[in-house]
């Protein structure tokens, strides 16, 4: 009898945690995936300097990308 | 010289104080028993409402009540939403808003039954300021190249601005993803989406009337977008295109007797728009949602104690002057990317057709 009532307030709880970890590994995806854009773009430049404005706009376009994809997963842990 | 001074402070006090103007009104709402709540603060101020809520002062709520419009089993019904406030048990005409915050109506069995609900509400009378100001600001720049050739000036001030900006969009955008046959049917849209969707995200980040209302957070109008760039990839595709998604030129084994690459092609179609949908939706969001809990960190914090309170409301309102010009790029930033991936997925559906492989290697 306490044990389900316990097991109610876990379940409830553990929801949240879920949440959060979901959210937590999100945002690291993200991170990783956008210092390695990031990085790649500086060698660039700096292989190339007269290219610098074409390779920003690019690491702008994919650095959004890949940030939609880590919303995707913080949208559905919010919800 | 000293007149130009005096005016930049001034300016610069008016966006301070216009910048305390939420915490007013956010200090006057949501409090239950003393408590603030601040998920019901958060989901009060992004979503849709059936009033403009400017400000609660001492306890009298300052706002403009907006027109309900709705079908129920008893007919039309049209008349203001104050009227759910003065009502008894705020029942009027047979009508209620539930918990939810929706219009709903007691049906024969006395269960609850939602109404078509056709009301200007707050999304779609900001969307009507937008549609405005973007017919003022366009229709005035539009209306200065009239009586002007070819050889006079460029444009200075406000009108070279906006030729900038969207010459911007124009050239490096739409011309470098779509194809010279097509680019000029399709930049309309283009250049309207994209300025439909700035406008709307940086009004959003405005805290008064009339900018403050969640619009391209509400998911439904990026969904419309989204359904927009879907048909016009879709329906003015080349054969090209359909082709390709359903009988792609891929190894035999991939289409027959499995078809797996016409089916994951075919749900592209689909996942793209979707991604957009939820891109423009999530970031949006979640800037208005990380905006409005950080102003109620300040009052979590007063209600823990006042020194608490004081030490830590400087800091909350630095990382809010950060964030909100954070979200300024990020309103700039999105309205960019869903234009130049809508317009990258229309030119991808009116490529020219490629020679085959194997003519070539031969």
């Amino acid at each position: 009898m306490l044990s389900l009532v316990l097991l109610q307030a876990a379940a409830a709880g553990l929801a949240k945690l879920g949440a959060g970890v979901g959210a937590g590994l999100a945002s690291i995806g993200a991170g990783i995936g956008i210092g390695n854009i990031g990085g790649h773009a500086m060698e660039a430049i700096a292989r190339q300097p007269e290219m610098a404005g074409n390779i920003r706009i690019n690491m702008i376009i994919i650095a959004a990308l890949v940030e939609g994809v880590a919303f995707f997963a913080l949208v559905v842990c919010l919800l | 010289m000293k007149v130009k001074v005096i005016n930049k402070y001034l300016l610069l006090g008016l966006i301070f104080l216009m910048g305390i103007m939420p915490l007013k009104s956010v200090a006057s709402e949501g409090k239950e028993d003393g408590k603030i709540n601040v998920q019901e603060l958060v989901m009060e101020h992004t979503n849709d409402a059936h009033e403009w809520h400017i400000t609660t002062f001492h306890g009298t709520k300052i706002s403009i009540p907006l027109p309900v419009i709705v079908k129920s089993s008893t007919g039309w019904h049209a008349f203001m939403s104050f009227r759910f406030d003065e009502a008894k048990n705020g029942v009027y005409e047979g009508l209620y808003v539930n918990k939810d915050g929706k219009i709903c109506e007691k049906n024969s069995e006395g269960a609850e039954q939602r109404v078509m609900d056709l009301s200007i509400t707050k999304d779609v009378l900001q969307l009507w300021i937008v549609v405005i100001l973007l017919l003022v600001i366009f229709l005035y720049c539009a209306h200065w190249y009239k009586h002007k050739s070819p050889e006079s000036d460029a444009p200075k001030g406000f009108v070279g601005f906006m030729e900038m900006f969207v010459l911007f969009v124009y050239n490096d955008v739409i011309k470098e993803t779509i194809d010279e046959k097509h680019y000029k049917f399709f930049a309309p849209y283009l250049l309207t989406v994209f300025f439909f969707i700035f406008l709307c995200n940086i009004l959003g980040l405005i805290p008064i009337f009339p900018g403050g209302a969640n619009l391209t957070g509400n998911i439904t109008i990026t969904f419309f977008l989204a359904i927009c760039t879907m048909l016009l990839v879709n329906v003015f595709g080349s054969k090209a295109y359909w082709k390709d998604i359903f009988w792609p030129d891929v190894p035999w084994w991939l289409k027959v007797p499995v078809p797996l690459l016409p089916v994951i092609e075919f749900f592209g179609v689909f996942t793209k728009p979707f991604a957009l949908m939820i891109r423009l939706f999530a970031n949006i969001f979640g800037g208005h949602a990380v905006a409005i809990s950080l102003a109620c960190v300040i009052f979590t914090t007063f209600q823990l104690s006042i020194v608490k309170g004081a030490t830590i409301s400087p800091i909350s309102v630095i990382l809010m002057i950060f964030m909100d010009l954070l979200e300024v790029l990020v309103a700039f930033l999105q309205a960019f990317v869903f234009t130049i991936l809508s317009s990258v997925f229309i030119g991808l559906a009116h490529q020219e057709e490629e020679k085959p492989q194997a003519e070539i290697t031969k």
